[in-house]
């Protein structure tokens, strides 16, 4: 949207407040546009370094060649700027909206548009459909989508994460209501349990999103949320680090390996989340996110967005 | 990587029974993508005595929905590696029962009890790399024809020409040999 003519007149540009804040519909467009591109395409580094570092540790020759055959991939679809999987997936954008931040288009809409678009020039396969009928919208726009997570925060801040998930994953994600006094055991068998029936379903090897506590909806949330956490960052909390460097090994022991084809990798890597829940609640989400995993994050700069990940 | 042994469709029960799980294969010539939605389509028809627009006898299905692009020339496959085959196992065994395909290729197998079955019926279950789509849209020269496009794009029949698609491992043989039981 051009600025109002009479309103820019009367902007001093020298120092002004305003125009530092403002992010301009065009701008957020051919970021989104950027980052559904950049992931439907290539992986963040350190799924890549995971891969390649969890191949050297393959014994098995049809474990190798699994992994043989995802880098083969994945340098292809960056050379031909090609979707590395078909499944090209869903959209869930978590954005932190600064409240001095200045927008005059509504994000929701706009990002809906956006998708409808890159479903067209990318391309991206249509996926969704009505849940009942089962009939496909044909341009990835539809009630309720893209799923978006606004939180709100102080100053002018604006990060946007976009994670992309095919349904494969997806469809093995799962919500325990555990009693509230199980413990730390339960939990673990719980996203063991899950690991183990989901196989090859997957397509491992996986990283296994854990929600510990809130709520129902709480929990689904922090263990999506988990899967935006790159694989080289560690846990802040002591005690949650342990329970992933320790679901990791118990995960990798099961023997599903990549692609669910045998081997010693089944997860890339555990992360855990938690939130303080009611007295009688222990709520326990899993979320798997394939080998494939697909992110994106931006940031504002200045009055710019810029695409952080994946370089 | 070592050397893959070639399959041409339409596979015979003795190139078919040669197979051994664990061996690593590839495919050349005419391959056909159906699943969940074609796969009732076409039990629905095979069952009331009417036939599918194309013979699959001896033929390989590939569970998948391929990602394609229009081009000057037609529709390009973009990507296209294999979805997750267990969602067709309540329709499996019927389906290759029915139609007398001589292979699957899909990911993540089918269960224990559709693996035994399927060794009975003399067909194989060949396990592409989920995800890989730009590789497995490398080895599709042509898309030869789509039927039943009313179901959606990643639902529909494609029939696909391909040139040394793989590496496929085989998962299932006909000796009852299963990759993914541990």
């Amino acid at each position: 949207m051009p600025p109002n003519p009479t309103y820019a007149k009367d902007i001093n540009y020298d120092d002004s407040f305003e125009l530092d804040c403002m992010l301009t519909e065009n701008e957020f467009r051919k970021t989104i546009i950027e980052m559904l591109r950049r992931a439907a395409t290539t992986l963040p580094k350190d799924v890549i370094n995971a891969l390649k570092i969890s191949k050297r540790r393959e014994g098995n020759k049809i474990a190798r060649l699994q992994f043989d055959c995802m880098l083969k991939n994945l340098k292809l679809a960056r050379k031909l700027g090609a979707p590395i999987c078909q499944d090209t997936g869903t959209f869930t954008f978590f954005i932190e909206l600064g409240s001095e931040l200045e927008l005059d288009f509504d994000i929701r809409q706009t990002l809906s548009e956006v998708i409808g678009q890159a479903t067209r020039v990318i391309p991206l396969r249509p996926n969704l459909v009505d849940p009942l009928t089962r009939k496909n919208t044909g341009t990835n726009m539809g009630e309720g989508q893209p799923v978006l997570h606004l939180e709100p925060m102080r100053g002018k801040r604006l990060r946007i994460d976009l994670l992309v998930k095919g349904a494969g994953a997806e469809n093995c994600s799962r919500l325990f209501m555990l009693k509230p006094t199980a413990g730390e055991e339960a939990v673990k068998r719980a996203v063991l349990l899950t690991v183990e029936e989901a196989g090859g379903q997957p397509c491992p090897p996986t990283i296994v999103g854990v929600g510990i506590g809130g709520s129902t909806e709480v929990a689904c949330l922090l263990a999506k949320k988990a899967l935006l956490r790159p694989l080289s960052s560690k846990n802040p909390d002591k005690k949650l680090a342990r329970m992933e460097r320790e679901l990791t090994d118990a995960a990798n022991g099961l023997g599903i390996g990549p692609m669910g084809l045998g081997g010693r990798t089944t997860v890339l890597g555990v992360h855990i989340a938690k939130a303080t829940c009611h007295t009688a609640s222990l709520p326990v989400a899993v979320n798997l996110q394939c080998w494939a995993a697909r992110r994106a994050s931006a940031r504002l700069v200045g009055d710019k967005l810029r695409v952080e990940v994946p370089r | 990587m070592t050397k893959l042994i070639e399959l041409r469709p339409p596979l015979n029960d003795k190139k078919i029974k040669q197979l051994k799980a664990g061996d690593t294969v590839s495919v050349s010539g005419t391959v056909v993508t159906a699943r969940d939605k074609a796969y009732v389509r076409a039990l629905t028809l095979l069952r009331s005595g009417k036939k599918l627009p194309i013979d699959l006898h001896g033929g390989i299905v590939y569970h998948c929905g391929p990602l394609a692009k229009k081009t000057a020339r037609g529709l390009k496959i973009a990507s296209a590696g294999p979805t997750t085959s267990v969602r067709l196992d309540s329709m499996q065994v019927e389906f290759v029962k029915r139609t007398g395909v001589g292979a699957l290729v899909g990911k993540s197998g089918v269960n224990e009890d559709v693996a035994r079955e399927l060794a009975r019926l003399d067909c194989v279950y060949l396990a592409f790399t989920g995800g890989a789509g730009v590789l497995a849209a490398q080895a599709i020269q042509r898309v030869k024809k789509v039927f039943w496009r009313d179901l959606g794009p990643a639902e529909a029949l494609w029939v696909l020409n391909v040139k040394k698609f793989g590496p496929l491992v085989v998962a299932v043989d006909t000796k009852g040999n299963n990759l993914y039981q541990r």
